[in-house]
């Protein structure tokens, strides 16, 4: 039994595919600012001096440009990529520019690639830049028609630079905030001429503050669980002990004597109680008596789990991709390899658990959050309340961390606010244990690879095999063929020059919550790729980047395979050749691949295509007395096209890692009848500062269109380490984490 | 009932239990959210602030503890060291989704004023004890150092 209502058949739900989830072409969509929606009424009060040529800009008499932001800014840095992908065709100077989250508008704001108002599958920048390209570009040509009718010169004379529109031969200059008034009259252009990326000047630049920063830095920046009302309370709900089960009966009359607590409710997730301030809340909730229904509940735990997971891999499964024939190649082999992997459950753990603040009245329903689908938050708000969609409105504050956890939970607050007939606005969070237990997890996972040398040390087989839970579910938009795209992402798109490839999955349900976390199914399947093809260099003799480079010799998109996967995705499935390889290369090369490290050290590489964005990783590590493994560098090459914001580039690739390591060092998740044995960050580790290696970046220069950058740079690390383990000490990680739970 | 507490060197009157963390009674009496809640076991330095100089988690911190004593959070931080360590984290672009950033920003203010020019090695122990789950411990150690240099400056 699955966790059902999150797959309700909602009809413009998207779920976000992991790997390569792109359209065939990016789709460019322009919308003028609809006349009745919530754009013009919010400009209504000052239309007449503010420009605002588009949804996704304005400029203000007193000269700032404020970028609306499309998606929610998580730590990603989308706010200040947005922006400047907007100021770069503008010609604005960056410090004019703001940047401020998007109404919920799905008209306005859908992300082009998912067709709903969402952030996530590391497509934000990717969907968004041509679209804010031409918003910058239109603006641009609006302001330059006011200063040539103005000025009564040809406004192809007029040149525009760093926020100033400028006629040299009749020396006029005038600002934008200037110009705003009059460009706000100029017609709409229906074409504009987007700049060459060889005339970029904020795109690509070195280092362009972010625009969150000051805020991040004093405090100010306000997340949900900060955002506050006039008599607002706070709701803290008691959800079950086992997943599936649901409320029988309640009894709150303690709760309702502890000071402070003003009611208790139930709504479809548990007992939700009402206080004045979260230590009321949080002591009225410890004195609910709750009596559960836990006839659907999962009672099962990790050792139940494990044993029908592993009975699964002797098996053969759904086939997700075949080229050649496995079986036969392998009877045949010279010398065959065997391994099987095993990977937990693991949880998201944002630092900002979920949070959420709600006022409802009888026609209106106010949402502040920092939730990611923002769509599904308002679609979701609608049915609870009944109003409709028009009349819920989303107000997206910075999110403290996504990771794939921060998806439209605020329908619970909304529940909430209902059930106590909207007296109150309501701020509902979780506490760190609720989440730890109470999160839609990164499946479980069990692999098991067989590869076939011949004679000659060829890798002439590749037989792959994966059991774990489906994150899509039931979404037709991802399943072909019993197939979850993203399950197999990343195995059954091996890029590997191999004549004999087979990839089969089995999907089990079972009644624990799950859902995407950082790169998907790519953060398990590129372990076990890239930790498998090295145990092949070994039993062949070879260096295992030489190995590996020479298997990405030729374009996998050229090879005949069977592989299942909607056809929308086919285009970019495989990296563009030979992206792949020459981050590798590059990887390879300034790591010092080759040269000699002291006993006790180790060098491993690992190099995958995710979100339509290559990245190669070579880690260094060194092995203690007692065993224990500290990583000391990290050398990442990243091919994304066009780098947006080099530094923001960096950061993720540095956050990524330790994303990474603190998964494969520390993370896991296990149940014990049916109970989440981990509550907090005592017993569900995270790397910590002294634990962190150095980090070096090295972004391939490309003019062309950008892809993803926070999921991609997860997947290589941990095979990377594991790797460098061999190398180290000749021994093998093929199960997680490194570190036994503690 | 109500507490009297020496906040960001004003003296406030909190209308708290006394037996309440420091952490909501700043957040939610004093109404100053740069403080953050994280685990509430004091695993993850979110809520860190300085009590007399030295940090504490707030979150673990009965609020009646802290009488007659100073407590500076994030809003308060404002001498010498903490506007040169926010200067340092804003130069440098520290932050991510920002959320624990207050907490290692006290921290690092806590271990300048001890230790004007810190090792790496002092990094590890003083800042150890925050979290950052978007990882950027990579600028928090080159920010410190940033800061330290600005400090002397």
């Amino acid at each position: 039994m699955r966790n059902d209502s999150k797959f309700a058949a909602v009809s413009r739900r998207r779920f976000l595919a992991a790997g390569a989830s792109a359209t065939t072409g990016l789709v460019v969509g322009f919308y003028a600012p609809k006349s009745d929606g919530f754009f013009a009424t919010m400009l209504a009060g000052n239309r007449g001096n503010v420009f605002s040529p588009n949804a996704f800009l304005r400029v203000a008499p007193d000269n700032t440009v404020t970028v609306v932001s499309k998606h929610a800014e998580g730590g990603q840095g989308v706010y200040t990529g947005l922006a400047t992908i907007i100021a770069e065709e503008l010609d604005a100077d960056w410090s004019q520019v703001r940047v401020e989250a998007a109404p919920a508008d799905q008209d306005l704001y859908k992300n082009l690639q998912f067709g709903s108002q969402t952030t996530g599958g590391s497509n934000s920048i990717a969907n968004s830049y041509e679209q804010y390209r031409r918003a910058g570009a239109t603006a641009r040509a609006m302001l330059v028609a006011a200063a040539a009718d103005r000025w009564r010169v040809p406004s192809g004379e007029i040149t525009v630079e760093k926020g100033l529109v400028t006629h040299a031969a009749s020396r006029r200059q005038a600002s934008f905030g200037k110009l705003a008034q009059a460009a706000a009259s100029v017609p709409i252009p229906a074409q504009v001429t987007l700049k060459d990326p060889k005339n970029f000047k904020l795109i690509g630049a070195e280092h362009l503050p972010r625009l969150d920063s000051r805020a991040k830095t004093t405090g100010k920046a306000v997340f949900a669980i900060d955002f506050s009302l006039p008599d607002m309370v706070i709701a803290l709900v008691a959800r079950p002990p086992f997943f599936g089960a649901r409320v029988k009966t309640f009894d709150a009359s303690k709760t309702r004597a502890v000071a402070g607590v003003l009611d208790a409710v139930q709504i479809s997730t548990g007992v939700a109680v009402i206080a004045k301030s979260f230590p009321a809340a949080h002591q009225g909730r410890d004195a609910l008596r709750i009596e559960w229904d836990e006839s659907k509940a999962e009672h099962r735990g990790t050792p139940e789990f494990l044993p029908e997971y592993r009975r699964l891999l002797e098996q053969p499964g759904a086939v997700a991709r075949r080229d050649g024939d496995c079986a036969q190649a392998l009877a045949h082999a010279a010398r065959t390899l065997t391994a099987t992997f095993e990977f937990p459950y693991l949880a998201h753990a944002t630092m900002e658990p979920l949070s959420a603040v709600v006022r409802l009245s009888a026609n209106q329903c106010d949402i502040w959050t920092g939730d990611w689908d923002v769509s599904d938050v308002q679609d979701d708000a609608a049915r609870v309340t009944a109003l409709t969609v028009q009349q819920v409105h989303i107000h997206t504050l910075y999110g403290g961390g996504s990771f794939g956890r921060r998806g439209s939970g605020a329908s619970e607050v909304v529940e909430v606010a209902k059930a106590i007939g909207g007296r109150f606005p309501v701020k509902l969070f979780w506490t760190r244990e609720d989440d730890m237990r109470g999160d839609a997890y990164r499946p479980m996972y069990l692999h098991k690879l067989d590869a076939g040398l011949d004679e000659q040390g060829n890798l002439i087989a590749w037989q792959h095999r994966i059991v774990g839970q489906s994150v899509l579910g039931s979404d037709p938009n991802f399943i072909i063929n019993g197939i979850d795209v993203t399950s197999v992402a990343g195995a059954s798109t091996i890029p590997y020059d191999i004549p004999n490839i087979l990839v089969d999955l089995h999907s089990p349900v079972l009644g624990v919550p799950i859902d995407k976390w950082r790169s998907v199914g790519n953060s398990h399947n590129a372990f076990a790729v890239e930790t498998f093809l090295d145990d092949v260099a070994s039993a062949a003799g070879r260096d295992p980047y030489q190995f590996r480079r020479a298997l990405l010799m030729k374009d996998p998109r050229d090879k005949p395979m069977q592989l299942v996967a909607p056809d929308r995705m086919k285009p970019s499935l495989f990296a563009k050749f030979p992206r792949d390889r020459r981050v590798l290369e590059l990887a390879a090369e300034k790591s010092g691949w080759g040269t000699p490290l002291p006993h006790g050290r180790g060098r491993g590489l690992a190099v995958h295509y995710s979100f339509r964005t290559s990245v190669a990783q070579v880690a260094e590590i060194t092995v203690g007395s007692d065993g224990g493994v500290k990583v000391d560098r990290v050398v990442c090459a990243v091919d994304c096209g066009v780098a947006i914001n080099p530094d923001v580039i960096r950061a993720q690739m540095e956050g990524g890692v330790a994303f990474g390591l603190s998964a494969i060092l520390y993370g896991a998740i296990t149940l014990k009848n049916g109970k989440v044995e981990q509550s907090n960050f005592d017993d569900y580790r995270m790397l910590r500062i002294d634990e962190m290696p150095k980090v070096e970046v090295h972004i391939v220069p490309s003019t062309e269109a950008p892809t993803g950058v926070g999921e991609a740079v997860v997947p290589p690390i941990g095979p990377a380490v594991s790797n460098a383990i061999f190398a180290a000490t000749g021994k093998r990680v093929r199960t997680l984490p490194l570190s036994p739970r503690t | 009932m109500s507490i009297s507490v020496k906040l960001n060197n004003r003296t406030v009157k909190l209308d708290v239990p006394p037996d309440v963390p420091l952490l909501w009674a700043i957040r939610e009496a004093a109404d100053l959210t740069g403080t953050k809640y994280g685990c509430g076991i004091a695993q993850c330095g979110a809520c860190t602030v300085l009590l007399d100089g030295e940090p504490i988690r707030s979150c673990i911190t009965p609020v009646n503890s802290v009488a007659g004593k100073s407590v500076i959070t994030i809003e308060g931080a404002s001498g010498v060291t903490a506007r040169a360590v926010k200067r340092a984290w804003e130069k440098l672009d520290v932050v991510q989704c920002g959320y624990c950033q207050s907490g290692q920003i006290m921290s690092a203010i806590a271990l300048l004023e001890q230790k004007p020019s810190p090792t790496d090695l002092d990094i590890d122990h003083a800042m150890s004890g925050n979290i950052c789950r978007c990882g950027t411990y990579v600028r928090i150690r080159a920010a410190i150092h940033e800061a330290a240099r600005m400090r002397k400056g």
